[in-house]
Order: structure tokens, then C-alpha cells, then sequence
């Protein structure tokens, strides 16, 4: 019963198309083919020797017990920043959403850290939560005795780029939440109210259910920005320190192929967390989005 | 109207055309470097006096990051077939550009467009580092070695000499705990690039290998040694001094830098480079050689840190004569004594120390001669001239991590020193395979 629009020209929608084509292959199609063939190779930084390795170079990460504690480190980062950013913004939106005055002030402040770029955020991290000159470790050790070094403790540190990379992502989840919430109609969580629900029922049983896509869509979004997107948080506040505590996938693959120019494995790397990006969107998109009602 | 607007536009083309012609009359030379800030401004500065120097050539210099990024940058330009002709590597990197085969060596080159330079005018501890079977094969630039500044307010408020530094390791530990005990600082030291300092400098200061093969000059298949007997024991007073606040690990590269200018900790082991800044700041600062432990440990000197300019290969002969020039220009006593006065960087040729002397210079500058009188301390040995290992840029990190581990309670000294040794001499091989 769907309405098609049909074009006349037959070669109009692939030329309207071609652009966004063009720029996948260039930027996406190429790079992960060139990216598939160096990872069976082991070359020296300037290319000028090549040899053929087959998987050794995937082997050889599988062997590493850096290479482990990476993905247990990824895997840590991911789901923290995942479920508790979004919950928080959950929690947020629905504060937001209520009347309350001054209520558009609130809600500038909540989504301002969105607009400061991660590397940016995470030097103002580092500067606050600094344990020889931040203003948080100076009152935290001073009130509660609690010596917050990040520099050299990395359970404090993952900590620290956890809450880092929660904060400067608030705000686009907070907006996402705001627009889910406002498109739920008044007149139903009334009428439950009428029928005699809590406020709570009515969220968890009105408003949570209509809001799922909107929860299913950040999910989607949080996992690949804590995968991907945190490298220039990661490089300005730890560098993957203290001991590797907070070298996550994507800074690992960065620092071997750009500062140590080992590229077979830092190719290697990359196809992995390819397909583990790949493997992640499928799984999401058939297993879960089954139980979100649109 | 419209004829007008074509008659402007003309004109501005033929002008663009002549200006363009002029401009293409110097022969143009890029130049790559890493160096950022204050230093930036004066590498600029350099390449300015090159220029006005002669109408032949043009040096352009590119600042492109630090020197990982400018490295990976001018690899990748290499294998498009546009590196730069000149290219600001950091010392750990030589070994990767010498066995690159994309480099002109400099010596090679300054002999093909008859430049005579008198190799045994630079000094022994750089031609040390730099030395590839008895030649140079890139100018050394800027070379600098640790030394141990200290402030001379806290000194004086503990009752100490704020004229007289620190000059063994049990001396440091003692002033540390006084400066605390007076509640004076928080830390008593800290250090600028841990691996670098604490370690490769500390090594070769106390005269103690850092690799087997005296430290990877003589072969590709060099051993880290740094969990030997000094290893631990000079990690493992750390650790403890770590504990009690005498020293303060203040992460990587210069992320310490913050603690000595804070007054955290009254003193910092940091890069002679580091003077320029000190200068500009409010601190009132003095510097000593760096601190030593003692019998049985003979005193030797410190290694060169810094970066060379290699020339890389692929490019016109009518370029290269003036990469040569250029080269020659920045190898100058006078060029090389206002960069050393700039910067804090150490003069690399014994014409230009000389100049400086005779100037006065080091009357009125005590530290800047710090970093000379240390590295010439006594005859580099073999273990002592320096480091050169391949993938050395990862095993510095590598080393950096299990300090970490080390100094955080996650390792035990002797788990951690082996872990970097395993780790380290894995990729030694992985390295030496690869160019066998």
C-alpha cells in the first residue's frame, strides 16, 4: 500500500546518489581494504621492506596479554559510559521535562558540554581532578582524606575518563530524551494519573515503554562513541596510562601504528575492531530493537 | 561596467603570474619541524637569518606536530614520493631512519656539494650518539641532557644552601624530607620523561648498561638489562621514596612540569631545554648536575636527548645544494651559540662552546653550563655513549608503563623491570628479524 515515488530519468537517482557513494568508498571502502591487506603484512615504517605474514600479525595480538587487558579495558569503558550515561540522562530529561521555573536555563546548562571538543574536555578534567594542583583532589583529600592519583592508580583513572566521557556526552542524550519525552502525548500519562497510577507507574509503565526507540537509539550511539569517539579524551587526559589502565582498542591500535609505526598490527587491530563495530550494530539491530515498540 | 571588472581581474592575474615568478626564482626547501612554543618561535627565527642570509634558496619550515606526528606525516609524504627535504627526528627514531633507505646521510651530502665542516669540532657526546660507522648521518640540532633543577626559595626557608643543590641521591632523600618536615612542599622531587631520565640518563650516569652490545650500537640483537642488580635497587628506592612523598611520579613527557612550577615539589629532573621556560617564570630557581649514588658506581656522564635534521632522499640536485647550505648555516659557532643562548638547547661544536666562553656567557648563565660539564663528565664508554635500538620509541613506552605499574603497587620492582625487559626484547627482535 506504500505510496513510490518513481522518477522519470532512469540515471537521475544514482547520480543523486553518487556523491554519498563516492565518499563512502573513499572514506570508508578504501581505507578498511588497505586497512585488511597491511594486517597480513609485517613492513617497516618506510615501506621499503614487505613481507608476507599470513595471520601471524592476528595471532600475535591474540597472544598478548596487553592485547587482552585492552579489550577487557574497552569492554569496562564501553558498558560504563553506555548504561550509566544513559541512565543519568534518563534521570535528567525527565526532571527537565517537568515544569518547574527557570526551566530553559536548566536545560542550556545541561546540554552546554556537548559543544566543548572531547580533547578540550578532557584537559578541563584533567586541570579540576589533578591530584598535585586540581581543586577537587585538594578539598577530597582535605574533607574525606581521599587521595584521588589518577597519574598512578588506574582504577582512578578509568574512573576519571569514565565520568570525563559521560559529561561531554550529556547533552546530546539529554536532547534526545527531551524530544522522546515530548512527542509522548499529555493526555495518556493524565489518564493514568486519573486511574489512579503514581507518577512512578505512570513512567515506568507509560512513559519508559513509548520512549524505548529513543533508549535503543542512544544505546546504539553511546556504545560507538565510547568505542571510537573518546580517542581525543583518552590522549589528553591519560594517554592510555597509568600501565595501560585506560588503553582502550581504538588508542592502542592508534599508538602502535602511529607512534610506534607498527603498522601490520596496528592494521590487524583496526579490521578487528571493524568487525566488532560490524558485529555490535547487527547484534543490536536484530536482537534488540525486536523488543523496542515503535 | 563589466569591462572594468575584467581589466582588474587581468591585473591582479599578471600579478599574481610575476609574483609567482619571483617567488619561483629561489629555489624552495621544505623543512619539517616538532618543536613548539617559545622553542618554535626560534627555530622560525633561524630559518628567517637562512633566508636574508643569501637570495638562492628558500627554507620553508612547517611545524607538524610532535615528533611522532611529524615522523609518520613525512613517512607517509615519503611514500606518496613528497617528503620534505629536511626532517626534525627525535633521537629514539635514528635508528629507524638509519636503516630506512629513504635517507641522504649528511656527511655524504655535505661531501657531494663540497662543504667543508670539520666533523671533529662537534662534541664527543653527541658525534657519540649520532655516529654510524664513523660518520654522521644527520646533523645533530637541538641536543640537550637532563640536569636537576631546584628552588631556591623552599631551600633557604628548610635552612639549607640555596646556593648548593643535591648532588648524590641520599642527599636528595634527606633535603626531600626536611623541605616536608618544615611543611615547606608536598613532594620532594619529581621528574620530567621518566624513562628517559630515571632510567636511560640514570643508567649511563652511573656508568651501568642499559642493553647488552654496548647498549645496541654493536648489533640488532641487543638485551634490555634494566632489571640488573642497579636496575632494582635504584627502582626500588624510588618506589619506597614514592610511598613517602619524597619523590612524586608526575606522569609522562612533561606533565610533571606543573608540580616544581606549583611549588608541590621543590625539585624536578627536566631537560636542560627546559631553562627558556624556567627564565619566564616567577621561580626563583638554580640547577645541579643530575644526582648520583655513589661508590660503587663510577660517575660518567649523560646521554644526549633531543633530536638530529636528516635529510631524506628522492629529490633535485639543485635542492640538495641548498640543503647542504642550510645545513651548514644552522652548524655555524655563531648560529649554534644564539640557539644554545635562546633555548638552554647545549651548543653541539666545541667552536661554538669556545665562542660562548669567550663571551662571558657562562659568567652570567652558571646553569646553562650545567648540561655541558655533565656530559663530558668523564670519556663516554661503550655503555655510556648512548642507546640505539630499534623500536625504541615503544620500549621507552613500555618501560614508562611498568614504572607506572611499579610506582601505582600494581608490580613488584622485580616483576615489573622483567616485564619491560620481556616486552622490550620481543620487539628487539621482532625489529632485528625484519632487517636481517
Amino acid at each position: 500500500m506504500s505510496q513510490s515515488v518513481v522518477f522519470k530519468n532512469k540515471w537521475l537517482p544514482y547520480i543523486l546518489i553518487a556523491p554519498q557513494i563516492a565518499i563512502t568508498i573513499v572514506f570508508f571502502f578504501w581505507p578498511a581494504i588497505t586497512s585488511l591487506r597491511l594486517a597480513v603484512y609485517r613492513t617497516t615504517p618506510f615501506g621499503d621492506r614487505t613481507f608476507f605474514v599470513g595471520l601471524q600479525n592476528f595471532r600475535g595480538l591474540l597472544e598478548s596479554p596487553q592485547y587482552k587487558q585492552s579489550l577487557i579495558t574497552t569492554f569496562v569503558f564501553t558498558a560504563c559510559v553506555t548504561l550509566i550515561g544513559v541512565a543519568i540522562s534518563l534521570a535528567i530529561a525527565l526532571l527537565l521535562n517537568q515544569a518547574v521555573r527557570g526551566r530553559t536555563i536548566y536545560r542550556t546548562a545541561i546540554l552546554w558540554p556537548y559543544g566543548v571538543a572531547l580533547p578540550i574536555a578532557g584537559i578541563l578534567w584533567m586541570f579540576t581532578m589533578h591530584p598535585t594542583f586540581g581543586i577537587v583532589p585538594h578539598y577530597l583529600g582535605d574533607i574525606i582524606n581521599f587521595n584521588f592519583d589518577w597519574i598512578l592508580n588506574g582504577q582512578a583513572a578509568m574512573l576519571l575518563v569514565i565520568i570525563a566521557a559521560i559529561w561531554t556526552n550529556l547533552g546530546y542524550n539529554v536532547a534526545f530524551f527531551l524530544a522522546g519525552l515530548q512527542a509522548i502525548p499529555k493526555s495518556l500519562i493524565e489518564a493514568s494519573l486519573v486511574d489512579g497510577a503514581t507518577s512512578l507507574k505512570a513512567i515506568r509503565h507509560i512513559t519508559l515503554p513509548l520512549l524505548s526507540p529513543t533508549t535503543f537509539f542512544l544505546l546504539v550511539m553511546n556504545v560507538v562513541y565510547s568505542l571510537f569517539d573518546t580517542f581525543g579524551l583518552i590522549d589528553s587526559v591519560t594517554k592510555g596510562g597509568p600501565g595501560g589502565a585506560t588503553e582502550i582498542l581504538i588508542y592502542k591500535a592508534y599508538k602502535d601504528g602511529i607512534i610506534s609505526l607498527n603498522l601490520g598490527s596496528s592494521a590487524a587491530q583496526s579490521v578487528i575492531l571493524m568487525a566488532l563495530a560490524t558485529l555490535l550494530t547487527v547484534f543490536q539491530f536484530r536482537f534488540i530493537e525486536r523488543k523496542v515498540s515503535y | 561596467m563589466r569591462k572594468r571588472n575584467s581589466l582588474i581581474i587581468l591585473i591582479v592575474l599578471a600579478a599574481m603570474l610575476v609574483g609567482s615568478g619571483l617567488a619561483s626564482a629561489r629555489t624552495q626547501i621544505d623543512f619539517w619541524f616538532s618543536l613548539s612554543g617559545q622553542l618554535g618561535d626560534k627555530v622560525e627565527q633561524l630559518v628567517k637569518s637562512f633566508n636574508e642570509s643569501q637570495d638562492e634558496f628558500e627554507v620553508v619550515a612547517f611545524f607538524r606536530g610532535t615528533y611522532e606526528e611529524s615522523m609518520t606525516a613525512a613517512i607517509a609524504a615519503y611514500r606518496a614520493g613528497n617528503a620534505p627535504h629536511v626532517l626534525q627526528v627525535y633521537e629514539v627514531g635514528t635508528q629507524t631512519m638509519l636503516l630506512s633507505g629513504a635517507i641522504y646521510p649528511v656527511y655524504q651530502l655535505m661531501e657531494d656539494y663540497d662543504i667543508d665542516i670539520d666533523w671533529n669540532d662537534f662534541v664527543g657526546s653527541v658525534l657519540g650518539y649520532y655516529t654510524h660507522e664513523g660518520n654522521l648521518y644527520s646533523l645533530p640540532f637541538n641536543s640537550s641532557t637532563p640536569i636537576f633543577f631546584y628552588n631556591k626559595d623552599i631551600f633557604a626557608a628548610a635552612g639549607l644552601d640555596p646556593e648548593k643543590p643535591p648532588t648524590t641521591w641520599q642527599e636528595v632523600e634527606e633535603y626531600s624530607k626536611q623541605i616536608m618536615d618544615a611543611g615547606l612542599a608536598r613532594y620532594g622531587f619529581t621528574t620530567g620523561w621518566p624513562g628517559g631520565y630515571l632510567i636511560e640518563n640514570a643508567f649511563a650516569w652511573h656508568g651501568v648498561p642499559f642493553a647488552s652490545h654496548g647498549n645496541g650500537f654493536e648489533s640488532l640483537n641487543a638485551e634490555l638489562l634494566i632489571n640488573s642488580e642497579f636496575g632494582i635497587e635504584h627502582v626500588s628506592t624510588l618506589a619506597r621514596w614514592q610511598k613517602e612523598g619524597v619523590f612524586n611520579y608526575g606522569g609522562r613527557g612533561d606533565s610533571a612540569n606543573w608540580i616544581f612550577f606549583n611549588e608541590e615539589a621543590a625539585m624536578m629532573m627536566h631537560s636542560s631545554a627546559l631553562i627558556g621556560s624556567m627564565m619566564q617564570s616567577d621561580i626563583n630557581w638554580g640547577a645541579g648536575m643530575i644526582p648520583h649514588w655513589g661508590d660503587p658506581y663510577p660517575k660518567t656522564n649523560t646521554i644526549i636527548g633531543g633530536a638530529t635534521l636528516w635529510v631524506m632522499n628522492g629529490h633535485k640536485s639543485e635542492e640538495y645544494r641548498g640543503v647542504a647550505e642550510f645545513l651548514n648555516f644552522v652548524a655555524q659557532p655563531e648560529q649554534q651559540a644564539w640557539w644554545h643562548k635562546q633555548t638552554g638547547y647545549v651548543p653541539i661544536s666545541i667552536p661554538a662552546a669556545e665562542l660562548l666562553e669567550a663571551e662571558g656567557h657562562f659568567e652570567t648563565n652558571p646553569y646553562q653550563r650545567v648540561a655541558i660539564d655533565q656530559l663530558n663528565y668523564n670519556e663516554p664508554t661503550a655503555d655510556t655513549r648512548g642507546i640505539r635500538l630499534g623500536s625504541f620509541v615503544q620500549i621507552r613506552n613500555i618501560i614508562e608503563e611498568e614504572l607506572e605499574n611499579i610506582f601505582g603497587g600494581s608490580k613488584s620492582v622485580e616483576n615489573g623491570l622483567n616485564d619491560a625487559v620481556k616486552r622490550g626484547n620481543q620487539l628487539i627482535d621482532e625489529f632485528a628479524e625484519i632487517y636481517q
